[in-house]
C-alpha cells in the first residue's frame, strides 16, 4: 500500500549504529515541502515533538515506606497539601490541583493560590525536603495513629508521576465577551474581546503530528518531565471523533494521553508547579514524543505546520461556564502566533499559555537522546481509540490532489 | 532633557495638596500620568513619567520629598528570575505597556523591556511560576 515501508526494529537498528536521521517537527515541515512525502519518509527516521504547558490532570503516586511503628495512613498531607491516602498503608496520590490547607481560595478575588500539589511535585523533583504528616486510626498490624517526618524524593520507595490527561491534541482559543475582566485557567481575559489566549504547541505538539494515533499508543516511550515515561492509556476525555480539517487535524481538544514516568529521573526545568490567578494550582508538564517515520503517510502527518492547524474560539466569559454550545469561529496557529486574530471583525491581541520555546527545547533534547543512543523507540502494544474518519492514505491523497 | 518614571506615594496628611501641579509651575517640568489610585485610608499612589531639564528634575524630586511624598524610580525595578521563567506567555496577556512582549515569533520567547515598565504589578500577580517581582515599596 505504501511506497516506503520501515519498521520500528529497523529504525532502532539505525539508532544503535548511529545512522538514524532525527529531526524535530518544525524541521520536518520544510523537508516534506522540498522533497515530497515519499523522499522525506526515506530520508527521515524519527520526528521529535514537544509541548510544555499547564496540565491540571496530573499527579504523583508515592510510596513513603514503612515507619516504626507502622501506620495505615488514611489521611496524608505533604507541606500541608492534602493527598489521597485511601490506598494501601503507605501509598498515596497527590493531585496537581490540590490547594494548601488554609488557602483563602477566591475569598478575595482573584485568589493567588500560592502553593499546592503541583508545587509539592516540583519540590520533590528539585530534591527539596517535603514535610509529610499522616494520620491513621490504628489497627493491630498498623498501630501508629500519627506520624510527622521530612521526606526527600530519594528516600521514597517509589515516586511515579501518573497523569490521567496530558498532551491534549489541540485546544480552544479563549476570549471574553462580558463587561468585566475574568480570571480563568486560560489566563486573564479582559472585557469585550480585548484579548485572546491559546494553549497548544501547534506544529510541535505530539498528537497534532500523529493526528490519527498511528504510532502513538499504549506503551509508547516518551520524554516526560526531563526523564523517560510511557503512554499508559488514552487520556480522560479522549475523543477521536471531533471535527477535523482537510489534513485530518482536529479543530479542538480531541485526543489526549494518560502518561506515567519515574519522578526520580525528572528535572525541575521541565516540571513546574503553577499558580493560576483566580483559578487554582496546577502543574506545567514538559512532554515530548518521538514519531517513527514508517511510511510516507506518517511523514505527511508529521509535517503539519501552524497554518494547517485550526482552532475554535470560545467565549469563556459567558458561553463556556454555562456550557452553551457556541463558537466565535475558527482561527489557526499561524495567526495566533502572529500576535493578533480577528473576532467579529475586531483585531484582538493574542497571548500563548503553553511555552513554545519550551516545546522546542524538549523536541531538541529528545532528538539528542536518540542521537546519543540513549533513547529507543517502541511499538505500541495497543492502539488508542481511533477516529471513524481514518482510512489509510485518504488524507495524503486529498492533500496531494490539492498541491 | 531627562525623562523618568516614578511612583509617588502620598500619605493621608498631604493628599489635599497640589504638589504635582507645584513642580510643573516651579520647575518647568511636564508629566504624563500612567496610573493613579486612592486607597480607602486616603493615601494615594501615582505613577508618572516626569520630563524636564536635569537640574529642574532633581529640584522637583527634592521638592516632593521635602513635602513627605515617598518616591521610587520605576526604571530597573521590575525583575524576572530567568531560571524560573519558562516563557509560557501568561504575562503577555496582561502587560499594559508591552514591556513583556513576544518579538521573535519563531522561538516565541517572552522579552522584557524594563524601560517600558510602569510597575503596575499585573505580571507579578499573574505569573504562574512567580518569576516576576517588584521591590516591596511598589
Amino acid at each position: 500500500m505504501f511506497k516506503v515501508n520501515k519498521t520500528i526494529e529497523e529504525i532502532n537498528y539505525k539508532i544503535k549504529h548511529g545512522e538514524a536521521v532525527v529531526v524535530n517537527a518544525e524541521e520536518m515541515i520544510d523537508i516534506v515541502r522540498k522533497n515530497g512525502t515519499v523522499e522525506a519518509a526515506k530520508k527521515v527516521d524519527v520526528v521529535t515533538t514537544g509541548t510544555f504547558g499547564t496540565m491540571c490532570s496530573s499527579g504523583a503516586l508515592l510510596n513513603f515506606g514503612h515507619t516504626a511503628p507502622k501506620i495505615k495512613a488514611a489521611k496524608v498531607w505533604l507541606n500541608d497539601v492534602e493527598a489521597y491516602g485511601s490506598l494501601a498503608a503507605v501509598d498515596l496520590y497527590i493531585g496537581a490541583s490540590a490547594v494548601k490547607k488554609g488557602d483563602p481560595l477566591n475569598a478575595v478575588h482573584p485568589g493567588r493560590f500560592e502553593y499546592g500539589g503541583g508545587h509539592v511535585i516540583e519540590d520533590l523533583i528539585a530534591r527539596k525536603p517535603v514535610r509529610l504528616v499522616a494520620e491513621g486510626y490504628g489497627t493491630d498490624c498498623y498501630p501508629a495513629k500519627r506520624i510527622e517526618m521530612e521526606i526527600f524524593i530519594d528516600d521514597l520507595r517509589e515516586a511515579t508521576l501518573l497523569n490521567p490527561r496530558n498532551a491534549y491534541q489541540n485546544y480552544s482559543v479563549a476570549t471574553n465577551s462580558t463587561d468585566k475582566t475574568i480570571y480563568t485557567y486560560m489566563g486573564v481575559l479582559k472585557p469585550r474581546f480585548s484579548n485572546a489566549t491559546y494553549s497548544s504547541a501547534g506544529q510541535l505538539s505530539p498528537l497534532l503530528n500523529d493526528p490519527f494515533y498511528l504510532t502513538i499508543g499504549i506503551g509508547t516511550r516518551i520524554f516526560l518531565g526531563g526523564g523517560i515515561g510511557y503512554v499508559i492509556w488514552h487520556g480522560t476525555q479522549h475523543n477521536p471523533n471531533e471535527e477535523r480539517n482537510e489534513r485530518g487535524v482536529p479543530k479542538t481538544g480531541a485526543g489526549a494521553l494518560a502518561v506515567l514516568g519515574n519522578m526520580k529521573q525528572m528535572n525541575a526545568d521541565f516540571i513546574k508547579g503553577a499558580s493560576i490567578l483566580g483559578y487554582g494550582v496546577s502543574l506545567s508538564v514538559g512532554l515530548g514524543i518521538p514519531i517513527p517515520i514508517l511510511n510516507e503517510e506518517i511523514a505527511f502527518f508529521s509535517s503539519v505546520s501552524d497554518e494547517e492547524i485550526d482552532a475554535y474560539i470560545f467565549d469563556y466569559g459567558h458561553d463556556y461556564p454555562l456550557k452553551i454550545d457556541n463558537t466565535y469561529g475558527l482561527t489557526n496557529y499561524k495567526k495566533l502566533k502572529s500576535g493578533f486574530i480577528t473576532i467579529n471583525g475586531k483585531k484582538v491581541p493574542t497571548a500563548p499559555l503553553s511555552s513554545y520555546s519550551g516545546a522546542i527545547k524538549i523536541s531538541e533534547t529528545l532528538k539528542q537522546w536518540i542521537l546519543d543512543k540513549k533513547f529507543f523507540l517502541t511499538k505500541p502494544s495497543v492502539s488508542l481509540p481511533q477516529s471513524g474518519d481514518y482510512e489509510p492514505l485518504k488524507y495524503l491523497k486529498k492533500y496531494e490532489k490539492n498541491l | 532633557m531627562i525623562s523618568k518614571k516614578v511612583v509617588l506615594r502620598f500619605p493621608e496628611e498631604i493628599a489635599d495638596k497640589p504638589l504635582v501641579s507645584d513642580i510643573c509651575k516651579k520647575f518647568e517640568l511636564t508629566f504624563n500620568i500612567m496610573r493613579a489610585n486612592i486607597f480607602p485610608r486616603k493615601e494615594g499612589i501615582l505613577t508618572l513619567e516626569i520630563s524636564g531639564e536635569e537640574n529642574s528634575f532633581n529640584s522637583g524630586i527634592q521638592y516632593l520629598k521635602d513635602n513627605s511624598v515617598s518616591i521610587s524610580f520605576v526604571e530597573e525595578s521590575i525583575n524576572r528570575d530567568e531560571s524560573s521563567c519558562y516563557h509560557c506567555g501568561f504575562c503577555v496577556a496582561v502587560c499594559p505597556t508591552e514591556a513583556l512582549i513576544i518579538t521573535d515569533r519563531k522561538t516565541m520567547r517572552v522579552d522584557l523591556f524594563k524601560d517600558r515598565c510602569i510597575a503596575c504589578g499585573y505580571c507579578v500577580n499573574v505569573c504562574p511560576v512567580k518569576a516576576m517581582s517588584l521591590p516591596d515599596e511598589f
